[in-house]
């Protein structure tokens, strides 16, 4: 309850300030809409933002599955292969360094308009985090237990299953949550390479013909987008992986 | 409990049940770093452990204690000499138990899961492997913890679960590796007793690694005191009285009083 009124109590402060500055004589109106506008344009083109979320929300949800999946499955692959994860790290931390921005476009030619390129620099950008942290959360576990299961006579795959995997699952949604709020900037990099609609195209239009309050709304809703999926992650990190709250100290 | 190996005794074993453990001339190094010279953990150790005797090995720190243990085990090979559970050098995992000293248990399972998955390490299905388990519950008096999570569970608590583990599978020969060693001083007493007891119910062949020499002499039949690194045997004492003993009177009884004299001398 506290932590809610401590959010509450900085939002408001926050947008107090956004209001006095876009109140101030000085500052053009067509580069701050003021709160009131916003939630205006909100009101006002709901529809119509709606309607475009929806669909940057698509491009975000595969994008994020396929990098999950892959991004997972290549962590588990470099786990148990050491000549993989020593071939395929640098390649790993390399990808992470092409500028999407400049990606973007040839994503655009090489897939055409519709959602594919978006998916993919969504793919892209989410899979490095979700990758580092399950391998990281793999090797995480001490050497003793790896020792007390050889002892067992478990096999490899049994050890993976029943005490690696498990052991990783904080990790990996400690990834997925940093997947989570960087995915919704990778579809809007997508959109603005090139897009028939979404709320990145809205914004990106919104900026060009100066409809400031309507920009702002879609940054509003792709914000909201990024933190709410960001809650999603961490209500079922704690859902799946019960033990690890209780563990923390309080 | 059934033991599903047929192990064929060592020759020396008193007790026809259960196979022994020989170490003949065993010799084990360790390279740290890249540059450095080998550090010699065990050199020339002879040690015979009997069919359903207990075996206590008390020594400084860094004696190569664990490094014995993990050799029975069969997680470790030697460098040099033989390391015999039940009369043959093959397969000595399958034939110990290993019971490391931290009690490692899985914070994402219940107690009957932790314990039960020595079970599924031999391919048994969850279910039950967790039904196999709970008889000992009951029996070593983990009643009711079964669905506890290893958070809820006190130490010596845990420890329990981490020795059924070890017991589970039911092999004839046990390595323990200071399995106290983190309790406090009264719930390590306690320990004590409650593994003497669940030896007594259970018998097997026992390596049981300590630094503490009241420990020893209270669980053992025998007590081995093994020199700084290289870890050599230089005393071993035969302690009198069947097990499980009376803690009380062996606290006043003048020979164990007198072993653990020879034994601390021994230890310099």
């Amino acid at each position: 309850m506290r932590r809610v009124a401590l959010v509450t109590l900085l939002l408001g402060a926050l947008l107090g300030a956004w209001a006095w500055v876009s109140s101030l004589e000085s500052v053009d109106d067509l580069l701050v809409a003021s709160p009131g506008e916003t939630a205006r344009a909100l009101a006002q083109d709901w529809d119509l933002l709606w309607s475009n979320a929806l669909v940057t929300l698509r491009e975000v949800l595969i994008g994020l599955a396929i990098a999950v999946v892959g991004g997972a499955g290549a962590a588990v692959a470099m786990h148990l292969s050491r000549v993989l994860r020593e071939a395929a790290y640098p390649l790993l931390v390399a990808s992470q360094a092409i500028p999407i921005v400049v990606l973007a476009p040839i994503f655009v030619l090489a897939f055409d308009y519709g959602i594919g390129p978006k998916v993919a620099i969504v793919a892209l950008i989410c899979f490095f985090p979700v990758t580092v942290n399950v391998l990281d959360g793999l090797r995480s576990v001490a050497p003793e237990q790896l020792t007390l299961m050889r002892s067992l006579g478990a096999s490899r795959l049994r050890t993976l299953a029943s005490v690696e995997l498990p052991a990783a699952l904080p990790a990996f949604f400690s990834g997925l949550r940093i997947a989570a709020t960087v995915s919704v900037i990778g579809a809007v990099f997508g959109e603005w390479a090139g897009a028939d609609d979404g709320l990145g195209r809205l914004v990106l239009l919104g900026n060009d013909q100066l409809q400031t309050p309507r920009v702002y709304a879609g940054v509003a809703i792709l914000t909201a987008m990024a933190v709410a999926l960001f809650c999603l992650a961490s209500l079922a990190e704690r859902l799946a992986c019960p033990w690890n709250r209780d563990e923390r100290p309080a | 409990m059934q033991t599903k190996l047929q192990a064929t005794p060592a020759p020396e074993a008193r007790s026809a049940h259960r196979p022994g453990v020989v170490l003949s001339g065993v010799q084990r190094r360790f390279t740290a770093g890249r540059r450095r010279e080998p550090v010699v953990a065990l050199h020339g150790l002879d040690l015979a452990v009997e069919g359903e005797e207990v075996l206590g090995v008390v020594g400084p720190s860094g004696c190569g204690k664990s490094t014995l243990l993990e050799l029975v085990a069969g997680l470790q090979e030697p460098d040099a000499g033989e390391v015999c559970v039940g009369g043959a050098t093959a397969d000595r995992r399958a034939a110990c138990s290993y019971m490391p000293q931290r009690d490692l248990l899985l914070p994402w399972r219940d107690a009957l899961g932790n314990a039960a998955i020595a079970l599924e390490c031999q391919g048994v299905g969850r279910r039950e492997a967790r039904r196999r388990a709970a008889p000992l519950f009951e029996r070593f008096g983990l009643a009711q913890f079964e669905r506890a999570r290893p958070s809820e569970l006190s130490g010596g608590m845990r420890q329990r679960v981490a020795f059924l583990r070890t017991l589970l599978p039911g092999r004839p020969v046990l390595a323990l590796d200071e399995p106290f060693a983190a309790l406090d001083a009264i719930t390590r007493t306690g320990m004590q007793q409650w593994l003497a007891d669940a030896l007594a119910s259970e018998p097997r062949t026992v390596v049981l690694v300590t630094h503490d020499i009241e420990e020893a002499l209270f669980l053992a039949d025998r007590v081995v005191v093994l020199s700084p690194r290289p870890g050599r045997v230089v005393a071993e004492l035969d302690v009198p009285g069947e097990r499980p003993r009376d803690r009380r009177a062996a606290v006043t009884d003048p020979e164990l009083a007198r072993l653990r004299e020879l034994a601390l001398e021994a230890l310099g």
